[in-house]
């Protein structure tokens, strides 16, 4: 029964790995918390169920859903980001929470307040390996997140766009000498972003087989809390965190009761945070914004 | 005035006095995520002392306040060692925890919600939210707020310059607290109704968002940003299901346009310029 809970924490945590990969871009490399992620979380899901019930097929759908979350970070990297990189360090964030509610309001007033259910794309997608279930759409989602942040590490540090965007992690007016298109850099930071969210929205709605227009809040929240716990701006700390949280989760529930959950998932957080700020792998910050 | 319009204003002191429970720490440059968090521990402290221990409105409020204040100095030692980004998340953190551990405890009714017996009329609201501003805007012609500005510009110099950094960001951290018990408090008395799911992240975000919206230059901003945001969705009400998508549009553009903020110390130069050529004139 525990290797159940194991399993199904970790399919849970690979969810919240994610997002928290894109809280951390956000913030390790433009020190932005960007508050519009939960949005596009729920643009994966959402567009991804309103394309499949108007007929498209499932990777057309999934495409489309990809490709409206990267059209919306572009407008957040626009209106919210540029505009106000040289003010106040906390205004993104609020011109960011402006498109959160506009993502949310916007998908509420299409399809109603109401869970929507999300057709399962193979009936029993399920592995049974003894007593054990294993979702085969939780596997993609594990398989997929890890994937993605192999890839993503290896091209941070390996090729010449990787090595921009750490210089622009350093310091952005080094960079901007050395000859960096910063201007162009950086919407494509938050096309990534906002392409690891949307998926991990999808993943959600495959697994869970549901959508609503407030789906992303929760997991947003969880995606913030497993960027802090394995160290701001370190890919390889989000996935560690991800997958703790996504375990305490699951553990809490099933050891402590429905209700422990926030208390069992934030307290830990805020103990890490005042034990060790950094979090589990990061480095204490150089500089810091916000 | 109709139901409609002292519903609407009673709203509007709610969000007005949380936004100076934001402002206050922010002013030193701290970030508050959680300070609905605050106002829970208000509200339900208050209400168990009517409740239970029937203590008057005008002692258990205050108490509320009081109990918020004491959590904020005891989480803000450990807090405040961290800074920046880490401190707002560590608020962020603790926002959640209070909520959820009220939401756990069957003495105040648990998920079910606590009734309240005791109610608060409208003018009582009207007027601690009256005080509230009166006392900020008090605390800004003093030393202590140009002490946190100075915190708040350059943390390193204002240490060398001599002020005791720690104990004026704790100060700032738990008066900003102490307003949002009250704030919490009132609002039970007046709802006659506390439920822990109603101090959410969302409710600090929000509050957040009033202030910066607002202007966190001068003390009028958070008044400002709080009127806006609770009259402008009113206004909005034309628009039907899509006044909040309009009003969220409305934010993104503002912010766009005017990222430090509706109210700046140059709009009130300006203003005062303005007025003093009309006076001038015969």
């Amino acid at each position: 029964m525990i290797a159940q809970q194991i399993i199904n924490g970790v399919m849970l945590g690979a969810i919240y790995v994610l997002v928290g990969v894109s809280f951390t871009l956000a913030i390790g490399i433009l020190n932005f918390l960007n508050f519009s992620i939960p949005g596009l979380f729920m643009v994966g899901g959402m567009v991804t169920w309103v394309l499949l019930k108007g007929g498209w097929h499932w990777s057309l759908a999934m495409g489309g859903a990809l490709f409206t979350a990267a059209l919306i970070a572009l407008l957040v990297e626009r209106l919210a980001y540029r505009r106000s990189r040289n003010s106040d360090p906390e205004v993104p964030l609020v011109s960011s929470l402006g498109f959160l509610v506009l993502l949310e309001n916007l998908a509420l007033v299409t399809v109603g307040s109401d869970q929507q259910a999300f057709p399962a794309l193979i009936a029993d997608f399920n592995l049974r390996i003894g007593s054990l279930v294993i979702g085969t759409a939780q596997i993609i989602s594990l398989v997929v997140a890890l994937a993605l942040v192999i890839w993503l590490s290896v091209m941070l540090h390996r090729t010449s766009f990787g090595r921009q965007i750490r210089s622009v992690a350093e310091s952005r007016d080094t960079a901007i000498l050395l000859g960096i298109d910063v201007d162009k850099l950086i919407p494509q930071i938050f096309v990534f972003s906002a392409l690891f969210t949307a998926l991990g929205g999808i993943l959600f709605a495959l697994t869970y087989l549901q959508v609503s227009p407030f789906m992303g809040e929760g997991v947003g929240f969880k995606g913030i809390a497993a960027m802090i716990v394995g160290g701001m701006g370190n890919v390889w700390g989000a996935v560690i965190g991800g997958l703790l949280i996504g375990l305490a989760e699951v553990l809490s529930i099933r050891f402590l009761g429905a209700d422990m959950v926030n208390i069992a998932v934030y307290g830990l957080l805020l103990a890490l945070l005042i034990v060790r700020p950094q979090g589990l792998l990061g480095r204490p910050p150089a500089r810091e914004k916000l | 005035m109709s139901g409609y319009q002292l519903g609407l204003l009673v709203i509007l002191c709610f969000n007005v006095i949380a936004a100076y429970a934001v402002y206050l720490p922010l002013a030193a440059g701290q970030l508050n995520l959680g300070i609905a968090g605050f106002m829970a521990m208000g509200a339900y402290t208050a209400a168990y002392l009517t409740n239970e221990m029937g203590w008057s409105l005008g002692a258990a409020i205050p108490a509320g306040g009081a109990a918020a204040g004491v959590l904020a100095l005891v989480v803000a030692i450990p807090i405040l060692r961290i800074h920046g980004i880490y401190l707002a998340l560590a608020t962020f953190a603790l926002g959640q925890v209070i909520s959820a551990v009220f939401l756990n405890l069957e003495v105040v009714g648990a998920a079910a919600g606590y009734q309240v017996i005791a109610y608060a009329q409208p003018a009582v609201v009207i007027c601690v939210t009256a005080a509230v501003v009166l006392f900020v805007f008090v605390l800004s012609r003093t030393r202590f707020a140009l002490y946190l500005t100075a915190i708040k510009n350059d943390t390193v110099v204002s240490d060398l310059l001599g002020l005791n950094v720690r104990a004026l960001q704790v100060a700032a951290f738990a008066i900003g607290a102490v307003i949002a018990g009250i704030g919490g408090g009132l609002y039970g008395h007046h709802f006659s109704f506390v439920e822990a799911q109603h101090f959410s992240v969302t409710l600090s975000v929000y509050t957040v968002l009033y202030v910066l919206l607002g202007g966190t230059q001068t003390v009028w901003g958070p008044l400002v940003g709080a009127a806006f945001f609770t009259l402008i969705p009113e206004l909005l009400r034309a628009g039907g299901g899509w006044r909040y998508a309009l009003f969220a549009l409305f934010i993104i553009g503002f912010m766009a346009w005017r990222p430090q903020g509706l109210v700046t110390p140059a709009l009130g130069r300006a203003l005062t310029r303005m007025g003093r050529t009309r006076e001038v004139r015969p």
